[in-house]
Formats: C-alpha cells, structure tokens, sequence
C-alpha cells in the first residue's frame, strides 16, 4: 500500500526518467558494440568483446576521409551562416523597414518546411543550372538551412540587450564601431556562440538534405548511410562514442569555467 | 519561433542628412547577403520544383514545360497510400512524443531541483553522436529474440500490436511498430525542449494557488499546468510532426518494403528512378499538405502569435 502511494506521488519523475531512458538507451548500445566483435558484416548481434576497433578507428577505407570531410563542411556552413544569420538578426531588432513580414516568414518557412521538399527543390534548381554535385552545392545547401536557426538564437539574445547601455557608451564619446566592438558584440556573443553551435550540430549531423545534392561526394552520415546497405564496421560506433565523449567533455568544462568565472564576479 | 515585436525605435538619428540616408540604408546592407542567399537557395528553388512539376520529356531528350498536370493526379492515385502512412506515423510519433516528453519536461522543470542542468544535458547529449548511428542501434534494441521483444511479448503487449496491424507475429523489427519508435526517438527532444521552456516559465505560486483553493493535484493540471503550456506543446508538436512527416530514414533502417513513407517515395524518384516531374509533384503535394495542415492547427489552437 505504501509503495502504491509512493508510486502515485512519484508516477510524473518515474515516467520522465522512462523517458530520459529512451533516449539514452541507444547511445549506450553504440557504446557497448564498439567493443564487440561481429561474426558477419553487421555489427547488430552481440559476439564477444574486442577493442580491435578502438585500436584503429580508420581502418576502414574512407571512413576518416569522409569525417574530415563532414567536419570541414559543418566548419565553414558554421562560419557562412553564423555570419549572415547574425547580421540579419541585427537588422531585424534594431531597425524598422519595409517588407518586414515578407522577410521573417522567409526566414521561418526553412524551418517550417520537411527537409525531404527543401533538399529536393534545391537539387531541381542545381540540375537546372547544371552546377557539378558536390563540395560547394553542400556547403551552400547547409548555409541555406542553418541560416534561419541561427538568426532565430541570435535574435532572442539581441532582442533582451538593455538599449541604454549602447546609449552609455555612446555618451562617453564611444565612436559608432567602438560602441559596437566593445559593447554590443560582447553582449550579443552568447546568441551568436549559441547559433554557431547549433548550426555546427546541424550541419554536421544532416544526412537528408546532403543525401539529395551530394552527387558522389560522401560526408560521414552519407558513409554510415551505405554502411547500413554493405555492412557497418565496429569503428563507426567508436567514431559515434568518440565524438559524443569529446562533446560531453567540452559541455562539462564549459560548464565548471561558467561556474567559475560566476564565483570570481560574486 | 518567439513571438516577434516590433522593433524599439531606432536611436536619435544624426542631424546631417547624408549620415542620416546612410544609416536608412544601414538595414538593408544587413539583411542583403543573408536573404538572398535564402532567395536563390530556398525560394527559388521551389519555383524551379513547381515548373519542373508540370514538365514532360526524358532525360535523353529534356524536358519542356507543358503544364502537364496529369503527373500530380497520376502521383497522387500511385502513391496515396505512401501519404497516408506517413501522416499516420507523424501523427503516431508526435503522440508518443508527448506522452512520453511531457513529464520529462515537467521533471526537469518543476521536480529535478539541482539535477535539472545535468538532466537538461542528458536530453541534448545524444544528438552529439550521429543520429544515423542512433537509429541504426535500435536494430540492435528491437531484435528478434531480443529481451525487449521478449518482454513485450510476455506482457502480450505484441498480441495488441499485431491486432492493431502495427505489428507482425513475434517481430517488431521491420515492421511499422519499429518505424513509429524510431520516429518518436528521433524527434522527442524536439518535443521536450520546447515543453520545457514554456513549463519553466510557469510561475510555481501558480500551483500553490491552485491548491489552496482545494484543487486537486489532478485538476491543478488540468486547469493551470496545461494551459499555460500550450505554447510548447504547439511548437512541440509542430517540430516533431513536420520533420516526422518528411523523413525516409527510419522507414529505410527499421522498415520493410511495406512501410515505405512519401519521403522514401520522393528519394527513390530522385536519387534512383529520376522521374523528376512526379518527384517535384510529390514534393510539392507534401509541402502543400504540411503548410495546410500547419496553418490550421494553429488557428484551432489560437497560437497564431508564435510564428
């Protein structure tokens, strides 16, 4: 009776750790295989433990090639759409000008829209023009839909900035472009950091769109995307647990140089 | 998606005309590479979609715009069952998304008290491995034989299933059960994000209020938790839902031939067959149905300012 009372009590943190646990569970699967040691060309079933895997993580042919590919793509995608996304998140809060509505569903609708129409209209216009698939039709792809998560990251942080500190500066003789470096870049650098990121993780990470205007070009989820046709190699799993250790790792020192830098203010 | 405000009046302007010109022109020199960009690589690109829609010809040949409309009646009487499968599955998947992301939300909102950074990580920290390799492990999960198999079926959850349709004798694997939860785990922090920011924002005296006017726990839900976070469920879902709708891979991964969704369908007619006046048609019938369906869900729920 007093378990079935404390079970009621609890039934919202005991289903939202059901929850929490659905969506860990495959991580640590990907974790646990990249020790096994699969009899045929699938890494599915359990077999026995081996760190083969770990031992060389590229010894699968392209493998690497096409995670410093992915990786040089997510890097300039970053750069491309970080730079545009925050330039129109600055006009977006701080003027007012025409064809306002216009532009904010413009830059909502990539985010509203199924990747799969996205990615297939996109290759439509490049057949048209006949551009070569490849390097640059992805990277332009991946600036494409970026841009709009980062102008909407960019924007929340512009939109909570105090004017009146802008306004200090420039009573105390703050040139407009000083004002800007020292003052409102400092502030907004959270959102832009924030949207960088996002569109780092997206891009990164994206296999639809990539899929469609990549031509033969193969970015890191476009190899696992064939590997689940030929066979997945164990190193795809230890790429997948190496990465998200290297991101776990760099969330958790972000977060203790956070909490530092807060007790050093106090 | 924020609720967007009118900007703040712009700062005393300079009294010189010129600087004053310059800086009406300021806003524009802003948004010029940014959204031509999204002009060219977006916008246009549906236009070319349209017309190469109602194009006829060959690859060998070209094609010419002949406003050939038979190809969207030929593409919906094929392949409307691929449309239905793919809004049954969205659906099921965003209403999963919800039972299951709901009181994740609230236990990290209003229960996880010093847990609540660490649990917020947990929800974002799969996305740091490729969800390609995520979805790939649920092979792994949903084995034949597996022990998940083999505690559904010992719950004769999988006889339930299986008089559903949803699955198929002892296998969950390859069939639509599979697809639906790889669906759900694809997109439940979409879900739970949102869920949680419009829940974190709810003041807590709320609850106390309701309950010193002899609310019950359960009726305190009801009335004031829901509502108030309606906006999140209205992002969530939408975030879920779309994405859910379009997508091809985990029908591809965890599928059959038998639950093939639209977005395979435009894949295939792309990328293989190269029929590219029914892959634009479908495309465009599927971006039509998203934005109807869209626009009136957020009417119904009268959350029109969120976008």
């Amino acid at each position: 009776m007093a378990l079935l009372v404390w079970i009621r009590r609890h039934l919202v943190v005991l289903a939202g750790l059901l929850a929490l646990g659905f969506l860990i569970l495959p991580n640590l699967v990907v974790l646990v295989f990249s020790f096994n040691k699969p009899k045929g060309r699938f890494n599915y079933a359990w077999q026995e433990f081996s760190t083969h895997a770990w031992q060389d993580p590229c010894g699968v042919a392209d493998l690497c090639g096409s995670l410093a590919l992915s990786l040089q793509i997510a890097l300039w995608a970053t750069v491309g759409a970080t730079a545009l996304g925050t330039m129109i998140a600055f006009a977006l809060v701080r003027y007012r000008f025409r064809a306002r509505g216009a532009i904010n569903s413009l830059i909502f609708l990539p985010m509203a829209m199924p990747e799969v129409v996205m990615a297939a209209s996109l290759l439509t216009l490049f057949l048209n023009m006949g551009a070569q698939l490849g390097f640059w039709t992805i990277l332009i792809a991946h600036i494409m839909f970026c841009l709009s998560f980062v102008v909407t990251a960019v924007k929340a942080r512009v939109m909570s900035m105090d004017p009146r500190l802008e306004e200090a500066a420039r009573d105390l003789y703050a040139g407009p472009v000083q004002t800007f470096v020292r003052v409102t870049l400092p502030i907004a650098a959270p959102g832009i950091a924030a949207g960088g990121l996002l569109a780092f993780a997206l891009s990164f990470d994206d296999f639809i769109i990539t899929n469609f205007n990549a031509g033969s070009t193969v970015t890191f989820p476009m190899f696992v995307w064939g590997s689940a046709q030929r066979g997945t190699p164990v190193q795809i799993n230890v790429i997948g647990t190496a990465m998200f250790a290297v991101a776990v790792i760099c969330v958790l020192a972000g977060m203790l140089i956070g909490n530092r830098r807060k007790k050093q203010a106090a | 998606m924020t609720t967007l405000t009118e900007a703040p009046p712009a700062a005393p302007e300079p009294t010189a005309t010129k600087a004053r010109s310059r800086r009406k022109l300021t806003p524009y020199w802003l948004l010029l590479p940014g959204i031509l960009w999204l002009l060219v690589f977006f916008a246009l690109p549906m236009v070319y979609q349209a017309s190469t829609s109602v194009q006829t010809g060959s690859l060998e040949a070209g094609y010419k715009v002949t406003w050939h409309f038979a190809t969207y009646w030929n593409a919906i009487a094929e392949y409307w069952p691929q449309f239905l499968t793919s809004i049954l599955y969205a659906g099921l998947a965003t209403l999963f998304c919800l039972l299951l992301g709901y009181p994740l939300a609230y236990l990290i909102a209003f229960r996880a008290g010093r847990w609540r950074g660490l649990v917020l990580i947990l929800v974002i920290a799969p996305f740091f491995t490729s969800f390609l390799i995520r979805t790939l492990a649920w092979k792994t999960i949903l084995a034949d034989g597996g022990p998940v198999v083999g505690v559904l079926n010992s719950l004769h959850i999988l006889d339930v299933t299986s008089w559903l349709g949803m699955t198929e004798g002892d296998r969950v694997l390859a069939t639509p059960l599979a697809v639906v939860c790889g669906l759900t785990y694809n997109f439940l922090p979409f879900m739970v994000l949102p869920l949680y920011t419009s829940l974190e924002r709810i003041d807590p005296r709320l609850h106390e209020a309701a309950g010193d006017l002899y609310a019950k726990p359960a009726t305190t839900f009801r009335r004031v938790t829901f509502p108030l976070s309606m906006p999140g469920v209205v992002s969530g879902t939408l975030l879920t839902f779309i994405p859910a709708s379009g997508d091809y891979v985990n029908a591809q991964l965890l599928g059959s031939t038998s639950e093939k969704m639209i977005g395979n369908v435009i894949q295939s007619q792309f990328l293989t067959v190269l029929d590219y006046p029914t892959a634009a048609a479908l495309s465009f019938i599927l971006m039509a149905a998203i934005l109807l369906m869209v626009t009136f869900y957020i009417r119904k729920s009268g959350t029109e300012d969120l976008v």
